[in-house]
């Protein structure tokens, strides 16, 4: 089946004898046992719901792998997957990084033991000179939030195989539609799903996925041992949002590719950074490992002052965090998604004051650029 | 920051109108999505005095965002939410007849307003009596001097059989006191502005395209009429129809993509009605965007879409015809419409089952007629799952 109707073709309410067409909220703690020795197929909604399993299984689809788990956020899911590793285990990780992500690796990792250490991911030269005995994972994202930079998954991939470790791909940028990481050797793929999975703003949550069956269960015992999986209706409400991926980012994606269009020939503007745009570094690996250059992009106005102007005074595009959602947004990263990022490595990371990232929604394409026109000139 | 409370609707496009009609925010959290008031009351400012809201029977803020947020498509200052489409045309009903009062109807129609009539209205003595709205002298004489109300379905349910939406207004409006309503279901106000057109009140049932999801039951009703829309609303708040605070949430989200939904259905429409009317299996294909569809000229005129409905005939027996329906894999054999699965039903046994059959067959919906919503599948898995529910039902040979 193709992925459209993949999206809302599932088994909805697996053996439910009144067949509805929406999945059922379980909203429910606890369930009943028969007897008092054994449980049947769930017992406790940290441990198991139904509602939550049928999420679990459509992304694991998706995604192309055999195993889905969803998180009450994109940080639980990358907490989740870190705590795979012990003290003395080292991450070898891309060095554009979500704030938050930065923010786990600097300041909560280290607690336990667990080292960070950063490495520009898009020289495949660098990471394998990197990799020492103590590494464990790589992680990256790929295109990177905020500057888009695109990571070889494949030729990663084929690093960490070679030295033995995982690889973990944040896909929250492409979703499953536009490229799944585990089919480029990827060990772990995973999602905020409050994203493009999402799309309406409505859910914050994550979700991993894996292919590898003894993976699935360190994954699973972490998920109950520390109770960080998603609610039954938020697990409703991404099962709904999810129908729509395709045809919301397929308008996204178009509306993108015009307004990256429109920004690169505007004087207020220095630089766009779009995977979509054939003069992006890392186009033609993107191009081979990805289906299309996504809704999130980001540029640099011609100063800081503009790019704040620009921010305040746009209708259409609203200040906010997040992106992927059916409605524009815009932020400055440095003052919002990536404040989080712990000052030594903000140094080092350069994310200059005048970058605007935009996140591109479903309304015409006319009224945004419309819009950005008016900020732009004043 | 600047105050981005206020976007002037007349000025976007319907794709943004959809996502950013709604902007009075609760101004506490700044919150990006209208809160759930799932609240069953509100507490008095002093004794008698609220903020507008005293009880959700009457209205309810989350119930009242779904309401701009409508009025924004149907281009209305307001609109009404229900909690059916059936409980959206009970009150219309209820609101402006009386004892006496003749209600003309569209001859094809859906099943739930026929049985409105039949088994309700007809007990209050209201009279009702159906009409070809295709042939325009036969609605003119069909108006008789106690008519209060044209109630119209175009593209009909399920037939597609259209009604000229502006000629009826104009014959309707030649009467004082008579007013065209236009059940919009199947189009939504994006596709046919029947208010543009000369309706009165314009009415749907948001189950369909609008929520888009088969998540909600509800309606709206729309018109440029305050006092009739206070005349609703009071209505409404006496007969307890409001839709509620959850299920408008749920519909605010649907409706954020209904642009993006509608322009897919068209499209995965006009390829799969092309398929089956090229196909030696099928006999007839009804859809309004087909050169066979004796009414296409008019469908281009007052609609600015086919649609995503249609209804076709094999050539096979009924018993065939609903085995056909079993043996689909992909298309769900379910009531119901306008939404991103693909939906499928023999009208005669399900949604116009209250019709006599002789009645049925003689307005075109034949015990083998089937139904279809198209749904936003890749349709070339449609056609392939029609493809192998033929194979089962006839074999390979054609």
């Amino acid at each position: 089946m193709k992925f459209a109707s993949r999206l809302v073709h599932f088994d909805s309410s697996p053996g439910d004898p009144l067949r509805p067409m929406a999945t059922p909220i379980y909203q429910t703690a606890t369930f009943e046992q028969e007897h008092a020795d054994s449980f049947g197929q769930y017992d406790y909604s940290r441990s198991g719901n139904p509602t939550r399993r049928v999420l679990e299984d459509q992304v694991a689809t998706l995604e192309n792998g055999t195993r889905g788990f969803a998180f009450s956020s994109g940080m639980a899911a990358i907490a989740n997957v870190t705590h795979l590793l012990k003290a003395g285990d080292e991450i070898l990780a891309d060095w554009d990084l979500y704030g938050g992500t930065a923010r786990l690796f600097g300041r909560v990792l280290p607690r336990s033991g667990v080292t960070v250490r950063y490495v520009d991911a898009s020289d495949q030269g660098k990471v394998e000179e990197q990799v020492t005995p103590a590494t464990r994972m790589i992680y990256v994202e790929s295109p990177t939030n905020p500057m888009l930079r695109i990571v070889d998954l494949k030729a990663t991939a084929e690093i960490a195989k070679r030295h033995g470790l995982l690889f973990c791909v944040d896909n929250s940028t492409m979703s499953p539609y536009l490229q799944n990481p585990l089919d480029l050797g990827a060990d772990i793929a995973l999602h905020s799903a409050t994203k493009f999975l999402c799309g309406h703003s409505d859910v914050t949550g994550g979700v991993v996925v894996v292919k590898d069956a003894k993976l699935a269960d360190e994954i699973y015992y972490l998920q109950n041992a520390e109770g960080s999986a998603l609610g039954p209706f938020d697990c409703y409400l991404l099962l709904r949002g999810l129908k729509t991926l395709k045809i919301r980012m397929d308008v996204q994606q178009r509306n993108a590719i015009r307004i990256a269009d429109f920004l690169s020939s505007q004087p207020g503007v220095s630089e766009v950074f779009y995977p979509g745009s054939e003069r992006h570094v890392g186009h033609s690996i993107h191009q081979a490992q990805a289906r299309g250059g996504g809704a999130v992009l980001s540029f640099t106005a011609v100063s800081a002052a503009l790019a704040k102007s620009i921010a305040e005074n746009s209708e259409l595009f609203r200040i906010s965090v997040s992106f992927g959602s059916v409605n524009s947004t815009i932020s400055i990263p440095l003052k919002m998604s990536h404040a989080s990022v712990p000052t030594e490595i903000l140094t080092t990371r350069s994310i200059p004051e005048s970058l605007l990232r935009l996140s591109i929604g479903i309304e015409d394409a006319d009224d945004l650029i419309e819009d950005l026109s008016r900020c732009l000139h004043g | 920051m600047s105050d981005k409370s206020f976007v002037q609707p007349s000025t976007l496009q319907p794709a943004t109108l959809a996502i950013h009609t709604n902007r009075a925010y609760e101004t506490l959290s700044n919150s990006i999505l209208f809160p759930i008031h799932q609240t069953a009351t509100y507490i008095h400012d002093t004794v008698g005095v609220t903020k507008g809201y005293g009880y959700s029977r009457g209205a309810n803020p989350t119930v009242n965002a779904l309401e701009q947020a409508i009025s924004a498509l149907e281009g209305t200052a307001t609109a009404v939410c229900f909690r059916s489409g059936m409980g959206a045309i009970s009150t219309l009903c209820l609101a402006i007849l009386k004892a006496g009062d003749h209600v003309l109807l569209s001859d094809v129609i859906y099943g739930g307003t026929t049985r409105l009539f039949q088994q309700v209205l007809g007990n209050f003595a209201v009279e009702y009596s159906y009409v070809d709205v295709a042939d325009l002298d036969a609605v003119a004489k069909a108006i008789r001097p106690n008519t209060r109300l044209v109630f119209i379905e175009t593209p009909a349910n399920p037939t597609l059989k259209l009604a000229d939406i502006q000629s009826i207004a104009e014959i309707a409006h030649k009467h004082k006191d008579v007013l065209l309503a236009v059940d919009n279901t199947f189009l939504t106000p994006m596709l046919q502005d029947c208010l543009g057109l000369g309706a009165d009140i314009s009415m749907l049932s948001t189950t369909k395209y609008i929520d888009g999801h088969n998540a909600t039951i509800g309606g709206s009703l729309a018109t440029h009429d305050a006092v009739l829309t206070e005349r609703l609303k009071l209505v409404r708040k006496t007969l307890g129809t409001i839709a509620s605070p959850f299920d408008s949430w749920l519909t605010l989200q649907g409706v954020k993509t209904l642009p993006a939904r509608l322009g897919l259905h068209c499209k995965h429409a006009g390829i799969v009605a092309e398929w089956l009317e090229a196909n030696p299996r099928v006999a007839k294909v009804n859809y309004p965007g087909l050169d066979s569809f004796p009414q296409k000229a008019l469908a281009e005129k007052q609609q600015k879409g086919f649609g995503g409905m249609m209804s076709f005939e094999l050539n096979a027996t009924t018993e065939e015809s609903l085995r056909f329906i079993d043996a689909l894999r992909l298309c769900t054999c379910a009531e119901s419409l306008g939404s991103v699965e693909t939906l499928i039903t023999n009208p005669a046994t399900a949604s116009h089952c209250d019709i006599p059959s002789e009645e049925r067959s003689r307005l075109g919906v034949t015990d083998r007629l089937i139904r279809l919503s198209v749904g936003l599948e890749d349709p070339r898995d449609l056609i392939a799952d029609f493809e192998q529910a033929f194979e089962q039902v006839f074999g390979g040979a054609k």
